[in-house]
């Protein structure tokens, strides 16, 4: 095991180059860039060429560029924000998205507004791609509800914590629209601790034999709490994608261009009824799994700083610098309103009141239960009996 | 009666849930049948006969071998606007998907506050007295009644399979429905323009004085059987048809229970953990005063449900619900 460890968790040649979708052909990429990564853009900023998935960001304005480093500006100041919350004691727990933000924000922003999205726990920048208020996000982590937004406002389901279980919702969702004959897309989120889950296995199934519109994006960030990828998988996870049948792309999860147009591709697929695709986004998460998990016992500083060479936030800025698409100006009053973001965040979280005593028993069902209310009203005559002893000051 | 009789036909039970998923798929685009072997076939028991046929491939729906995924698929059609009823084609088969029922099915409702809503149907043929092999006899019913935000029923007879499933169908709430498969075959008028009553609520369906059987889904005709040979010896048992585990009409029992002052509950589960421990508990609270006996339960014992030629020896039979019954008429 200790053998392959290293090699196992770095993109390499597989056996088969060609992709499984058999007729594409794998671009040339920059000197010392794996063949089989889909990369536009290198961790020092160069735009390189890809044949196949340049169209996907052809038109794209300098002022689209401006707004995919925004959003990733913005998605990592509500993180850090909410990770120093979680430290002062206003969140019970915060799962940092840190060093994730392109794999996120590419992708949110590859969705449309009639598309479905499906998260896991960590999607905070998706959230934000789909006008989610961030705010929002942290009632689940400050324990005053399981999820505090209504899924349909901006088709963004609730965050699931068990892990891989959304990738059947999601394969579902897409098995209908595909009977209602609408055009939209599915897409459903997980990572490479969830790839080894059953229900993971059981929606590429579901999907590829109902040929559901549907795009399963996996951002594989090395590490599913302690266990490193290769304790999930002896293939490159996106090679899974050709045992069930549809294709299966390894994108650079730091390079938000490439992430944009691999899965504007994979969207565009399942909207012309080409069924599922699996997206590899390779990703690093820089941070701890969540802010009770402590990295330091499982994964040396060394691999953190090589990733940190490639952050994806950095790039971008590098890319946009080099071509003159964005001016000081441009990055100071980024930053003056990544600070606004974050007293926002801070003010709305202190601010975030306790729910009342009786939502343990609210929506437990939707046309009710006759033992929920009888439990009810035996709390509420219980609370009421302190009324009294409060009442004669004892 | 005469009027009646219009509008009413015999029919098995197994024929009622087949009519009344008809008459579901029928009334609203938005239900469908998911699961293994459910079109063309019609179902390993033959329960959605006819259906693809008649309603089409995307609407009656072979799944692949994965209950999980069966599940899970129907939640997110759900989530679509869609009414899925699925079947698992065995109890004992309903394990793989018990995640996707109890962590998301169960709880979105209510983690959503009241957003989404999951007006999921799982259908699951159930207990034993088939002669079956291993896995295919089980009564798993208080593994999902211990978990809130479902709904379990099982009817008892063709009538009560025909509108539970109607209503059923039309609850907003997942609804795990469990058929007494043993029962499958037992025929019995269906009128299906009555006005049913409600869904929860169980049903005396004889009366008596002495002791009251409380029983559901494939018991009930049992502790009939036992009502009528007690009768012989002169002593009047009532009995009652819970129709549903979860909500469960304790009202109803302590009703029955304040007349008899006795009571015996009868199921094939296993009686550990079983539902009649939660009756026997919610009965000796409500009716301490009235009650001349403990309550006394009957059912599964706790081990692996047997090969098929010792199943007689492991379910409730008329001797020993009777010997319950005695032991409970003794104090």
């Amino acid at each position: 095991m200790t053998v392959e460890s290293t090699a196992a968790r770095t993109p390499r040649r597989s056996a088969s180059t060609k992709s499984p979708a058999g007729k594409r052909t794998t671009a040339k990429k920059a000197p010392g860039t794996d063949p089989e990564l889909v990369q536009l853009l290198t961790p020092e900023g160069k735009r390189v060429k890809n044949a196949e998935y340049d169209s996907y960001v052809a038109g794209i304005t300098p002022d689209e560029l401006r707004g995919l480093y925004r959003d990733m500006v913005l998605t990592r100041r509500f993180d850090a924000e909410a990770t120093s919350l979680q430290r002062q004691g206003e969140l019970g727990l915060w799962a940092s998205l840190l060093g994730q933000e392109a794999a996120q924000i590419g992708s949110g922003r590859a969705t449309r507004e009639d598309d479905y999205v499906f998260p896991t726990y960590r999607e905070h920048g998706v959230a934000w791609c789909r006008g989610v208020d961030p705010t929002n996000l942290l009632g689940m982590f400050r324990g005053v509800n399981h999820g505090g937004w209504d899924p349909n406002d901006n088709n963004f389901h609730l965050y699931t914590i068990v892990i891989g279980s959304q990738t059947l919702h999601a394969t579902g969702y897409a098995m209908g629209v595909a009977k209602d004959g609408a055009d939209s897309a599915v897409i459903a989120y997980f990572g490479d601790g969830a790839s080894s889950q059953g229900d993971v296995a059981e929606s590429f199934t579901f999907s590829a034999v109902y040929n559901a519109p549907v795009v399963f994006f996996c951002q594989n960030n090395q590490w599913a709490i302690s266990e490193p990828t290769e304790k999930q998988t002896r293939v490159p996870l996106y090679q899974r994608a050709q045992g069930y049948g549809f294709p299966g792309v390894r994108v650079d999860g730091n390079d938000v261009l490439a992430c944009l147009a691999v899965t504007k591709w994979a969207l565009e697929r399942a909207r012309r009824g080409e069924g599922p695709t699996l997206v590899e986004a390779y990703t690093y998460r820089m941070g701890a799994h969540t802010t009770s998990d402590d990295p330091t016992k499982y994964r040396a500083d060394e691999e953190r700083e090589a990733w940190e060479a490639k952050d994806p936030i950095l790039r971008l800025r590098r890319y946009l610098e080099a071509s003159n698409h964005a001016d000081e100006g441009f990055f100071a009053e980024l930053e003056t309103e990544s600070e606004a973001l974050g007293r926002r965040v801070r003010e709305a979280v202190r601010a975030m009141p306790d729910p009342d005593h009786f939502a343990i028993f609210e929506h437990v069902y939707a046309d009710g239960h006759a033992l929920v209310d009888e439990e009810r009203a035996q709390f509420a005559a219980y609370q009421a009996s302190f009324a009294d002893s409060e009442g004669e000051g004892v | 009666m005469a009027a009646e009789t219009v509008t009413s036909k015999s029919m098995a039970l197994a024929k009622a849930i087949n009519e009344s998923l008809r008459r579901a798929l029928d009334s609203d685009p938005k239900v469908i049948i998911m699961g293994e072997d459910v079109g063309k076939l019609g179902g390993v028991f033959r329960v959605t006969d006819g259906l693809q046929k008649d309603f089409g491939e995307s609407r009656v729906i072979d799944t692949p071998l994965a209950e999980s995924g069966i599940v899970g698929t129907a939640i997110g059609l759900a989530l679509r606007g869609y009414r899925p009823v699925v079947e698992i084609q065995f109890d004992g088969f309903v394990f793989p998907a018990y995640d996707q029922i109890v962590t998301q099915l169960a709880k979105m409702h209510a983690r959503s506050l009241g957003k989404v809503k999951l007006p999921v149907v799982v259908r699951i043929p159930y207990g034993g007295g088939i002669g079956a092999v291993e896995h295919h006899s089980e009564s798993p019913e208080a593994l999902f009644a211990h978990v809130s935000g479902l709904k379990i029923v099982s009817p008892s007879n063709p009538s009560d399979a025909y509108w539970m499933m109607q209503q059923a169908i039309q609850s907003d709430d997942p609804v795990i429905f469990f058929e007494p498969k043993r029962r499958y075959w037992d025929k019995a008028e269906v009128n299906t323009e009555a006005i049913p009553g409600p869904l929860h609520k169980a049903q005396v369906v004889r009366e008596g004085t002495d002791l009251t059987l409380v029983a559901y889904g494939p018991m009930v005709k049992l502790c009939q059987e036992v009502a009528d040979a007690a009768a012989e010896e002169g002593r009047s048992l009532e009995v009652l048809d819970l129709r549903s585990v979860s909500p469960l009409d304790f009202d109803s029992i302590q009703t029955s229970v304040e007349k008899t002052r006795r009571l015996v509950v009868v199921h094939e589960a296993p009686v550990f953990f079983g539902s009649g421990a939660e009756i026997a508990a919610r009965i000796t609270e409500r009716c301490f005063y009235h009650l001349e006996a403990p309550v006394l339960r009957v059912g599964g014992y706790h081990a692996p449900y047997p090969p098929a030629r010792l199943e007689d020896e492991y379910l409730p039979g008329l001797d020993r619900v009777l010997d319950a019954v005695d032991r409970a008429l003794a104090y």
